[in-house]
């Protein structure tokens, strides 16, 4: 048992606790020691498609050649009664038969509007108008400080998105694929940078992040050479990584990871199982890559807005309003659907045409600072300012 | 060098090469890219026109049907190679060396910096389909280069009205409603193209526009699609048996039905005020600083309503900006920028071609593969993450490696920067180990990275 626990969390002096039985208590309330991934799906997931309401009447109403019931050809795996699961989302499905998996229907920020571009920077900024820094940056400020060079935060592939810009350095992690000058022109390049006030930390942050991801994942594969073969599935790709990054006892405790392909306003019924079938290969990939530490995980996975409730007049959908979300992972309470659902007949739906939301994305999120990281009272309060206009929801984590 | 002069080269060009003529007038320069009587930059012969491209559409899909036939003739036991789609290939390839042969060859690199700012206001992505990446070097040619230096209307339907846009935003198959085939096949609007028009390429929701006048829009746009490869031809159609009938109100103008509707929807957003300042605020970000003066604003947008859009006067608004010609520059290259200005520095002959579009997206700016419609991003802190600054530097040594038996990396310093260079990476260029590491600082020197 001892060898799996993580260093640090000896190093707080809570292994003994550990060894006493109650080991997941323990686990879930070691403050830093939890593990929190948000996965960003940009372009718009479509809810409906991806967890339909089979049983609302309303839904076969409106997506005639979707609406299937469970063990149909083609039908939805069942998430008890009302709602499916998109046939190819098997891992998620498999987390929520194990009570790892939460999915909540009708969920929405706050912002109506339909533009990717501003709903996405508001969803990441966390504020009322579109900021320069993230809350999930703004959150890592209340983690313990991590042990010297590592970083609490971690941003996966080759840019840093709003959600994880701020005040807090993060560390980045891309495949890395071409040989390097050497050690002492490095130096120089830096030592010449580092009095730049934008490129000065970013080389340097390269650097101490090089030196780190190399120790922890060994040689880089070959055969990523620019011009080689494309991994199949770079999401995945980099799931695993943050998986194995995150797992390391004095890697980083929260992830970023973006996702696209989901703008899906024509022939949506071919292009997006590919897509989600890619995410739940990611998923899966992450939970396998966290292995013991995938207990005291949660993974959020959000997107802008959802999609038009009924079909487009190119069998695709356009920007919407209400969508899907889901929580996964051992620090989850899983294995419900939470939905406020107000229902799909016409008068029922938001303007007419959207899935009218329900839930505030910001009360699904908060619960994960406060109650999953455990973050002080006044990181939450800077990480969302407006925080008194919505009710955080309730009973989402274990412990 | 002057200063002046480097800043001309390097803010509102592509960077020097070490073998252009100086200008005396540096501003005088800028201006006379902007002449309408400037030629079209020299491109290989065939390049494809509309006809070509659907040819070449067509004989992809015979032989991937040819293909399929054959394979399922085949024994089991021998599995035939899988066929390529080799016609758009073969586009593509000579499409993406014609292209970066201009960035890396160019006298008129202002102009050049106007046509990657109006592609990227009118952004696109090859992998959208077959037919979007067929069309993207016509595209880039034909209804970008040519416009910009004219009225933004004329810019406007160029974009819009072409297969690359009609295709990525979805029109070809957007359907009037009550249009005979709306009715025959029950089918109906995408409103994705309207909405983005909107949004992104004009008036912007500082308008203040409605789900109405998306909708009223997506209307309008009914039947203009991409002529199929299989008719001779190729190009763009209006098929009116897929237009919406009726007048249809867009911000409170009303249009009629039509072939001319689109387009004289087009004009009106062109010269709509919130466009101009849309455009204005774009531009002076783009080529002045990352939060955009608002005088500099109020000076280009003064001269779009002046001349009712034209792009030429707008562009020499901005070489009339004081802060443009202040230093230090602030404006962090783009990949795209910071590789055709190192390679424009070495002087490797032109065309550099397919090396520049495998190291585009190595860097993390594929060419003509924008994320999402509304562009590559224009700010530095987009562009600064750790690992992106990484592989600048190990390409910038990688380059400096092949070139490192010419120039003396001083005086190349000199050529390229002139007074814009750093004494301290001037010092340390001069106390490196070999010729290769001095370039390779030159290039990832603080200053190299901005223009």
């Amino acid at each position: 048992m001892n060898e799996h626990l993580p260093r640090r969390t000896l190093l707080l002096g809570l292994g003994a606790a550990a060894t006493l039985g109650s080991t997941r208590l323990a686990f879930a309330r070691a403050p830093g020691d939890a593990r929190l991934v948000v996965v960003l799906l940009r372009g718009a997931l479509d809810g409906l498609a991806a967890v339909p309401p089979y049983g609302d009447p309303g839904f076969a109403a409106l997506r005639p050649g979707e609406a299937r019931d469970p063990g149909a050809p083609g039908g939805p795996l069942d998430l008890g009664g009302r709602f499916g699961l998109h046939p190819r989302l098997t891992n998620i499905h498999a987390m929520f038969q194990s009570n790892e998996a939460l999915v909540v229907h009708a969920i929405a920020g706050p912002y109506r509007t339909r533009s990717h571009f501003d709903a996405q920077a508001l969803l990441e900024s966390g504020e009322a108008r579109i900021g320069t820094s993230g809350w999930l940056n703004r959150a890592l400020a209340g983690l313990p400080e991590p042990s010297r060079g590592a970083r609490n935060g971690m941003a996966l592939g080759t840019d840093i998105p709003l959600l994880m810009r701020g005040p807090t350095i993060v560390a980045n992690y891309a495949p890395l694929t071409a040989a390097r000058p050497e050690d002492d022109l490095m130096a120089r390049i830096a030592a010449l940078n580092a009095p730049d006030p934008l490129l000065g930390p970013a080389m340097r942050e390269g650097l101490a992040q090089r030196a780190f991801t190399a120790g922890a994942l060994g040689p880089q594969p070959q055969g990523t050479q620019a011009g080689g073969p494309r991994p199949q599935n770079p999401t995945a790709e980099l799931a695993r990584t943050a998986g194995r990054l995150l797992a390391e006892a004095d890697g980083p405790r929260v992830a970023a990871l973006d996702m696209g392909g989901w703008d899906t306003h024509a022939n949506q019924a071919q292009r997006l199982p590919n897509t989600l079938g890619a995410l739940d290969e990611a998923l899966g990939a992450l939970r396998e890559a966290l292995g013991p530490v995938w207990r005291r995980t949660a993974v959020l996975v959000m997107t802008e807005f959802g999609r038009t409730a009924a079909l487009n007049g190119s069998a695709g959908t356009d920007h919407g309003t209400g969508g899907a979300a889901f929580l996964l992972g051992g620090a989850v309470a899983g294995g419900r659907v939470i939905a406020d659902w107000p229902g799909l007949a016409p008068d029922q739906l938001f303007e007419r045409r959207d899935l009218a939301p329900t839930t505030d994305l910001r009360g699904l999120i908060l619960p994960l600072l406060r109650e999953h990281l455990r973050l002080p009272e006044r990181t939450i309060a800077a990480t969302f300012p407006e925080a008194g206009g919505f009710s955080p929801m309730r009973g989402l984590l274990r412990g | 060098m002057t200063q002046r002069a480097a800043i001309a080269a390097i803010r509102f060009g592509l960077g020097r090469r070490p073998d252009e003529p100086l200008a005396a007038d540096p501003e005088a320069w800028l201006a006379g890219q902007l002449r309408p009587d400037v030629p079209a930059p020299a491109l290989p012969a065939g390049l494809p026109g509309y006809g070509e491209i659907a040819e070449a559409l067509l004989r992809d899909r015979t032989e991937r049907e040819q293909a399929r036939t054959a394979a399922a003739a085949a024994p089991p036991a021998m599995p035939l190679a899988p066929v390529l789609p080799r016609q758009l290939r073969l586009i593509g390839e000579a499409e993406t060396r014609a292209h970066t042969g201009v960035l890396l060859a160019t006298a008129t690199p202002f102009r050049e910096r106007l046509v990657a700012f109006w592609a990227n206001h009118f952004a696109f992505n090859i992998r959208r389909s077959p037919v979007v990446a067929a069309h993207a070097g016509h595209y880039v040619r034909e209804a970008i280069r040519p416009n910009v230096t004219g009225p933004f209307a004329k810019l406007l339907e160029a974009a819009v009205l072409h297969p690359v846009m009609l295709g990525y935003l979805d029109n070809n198959q957007s359907t009037g409603p009550n249009s005979p085939i709306g009715w025959r096949r029950n089918l109906g609007l995408n409103e994705n193209l309207a909405r983005e028009v909107l949004e992104l390429h004009s008036v912007s929701p500082a308008a203040g526009y409605s789900q109405a006048d998306v909708t009223a829009f997506a209307r309008i746009l009914t039947g203009w699609q991409m002529r199929p490869f299989t008719q001779p031809g190729g190009g763009v159609w209006f098929n009116v048996n897929r237009h919406e009938p009726g007048t249809k109100t867009l911000m409170g103008r009303t249009f009629g039905e039509g072939e001319r509707s689109a387009p004289e929807a087009l004009a009106f957003l062109a010269n709509h005020p919130a466009t101009h300042r849309h455009l204005a605020e774009k531009l002076v970000r783009h080529f002045v600083a990352d939060t955009p003066p608002p005088a500099a604003i109020r000076r280009v947008e003064g001269a779009l309503r002046d001349t009712r859009g034209d792009l030429g006067a707008a562009s020499a608004a901005l070489i009339g900006i004081p802060e443009a010609w202040d230093r230090p520059l602030t404006k962090l290259r783009c990949p795209q920028d910071y590789i055709v200005a190192v390679l424009r520095a070495v002087g490797f002959p032109a065309p550099e071609g397919l090396g520049v579009v495998a190291t585009m997206a190595r860097l993390g700016q594929p060419l003509w593969q924008v994320p999402a419609p509304d562009g590559w991003p224009d700010t530095a802190p987009a562009w600064t993450g750790p690992e992106a600054m990484l592989r600048r530097v190990e390409w910038a040594h990688a380059v400096a490696g092949r070139s490192a038996g010419g120039a003396d990396p001083a005086a190349l310093a000199e050529q390229v920067m002139g007074p814009l260079a750093n004494p301290t990476t001037l010092r340390e260029m001069s106390r490196a180990g070999s010729r290769r590491d001095a370039l390779t600082l030159l290039f990832t020197s603080p200053e190299f990275q901005r223009r």
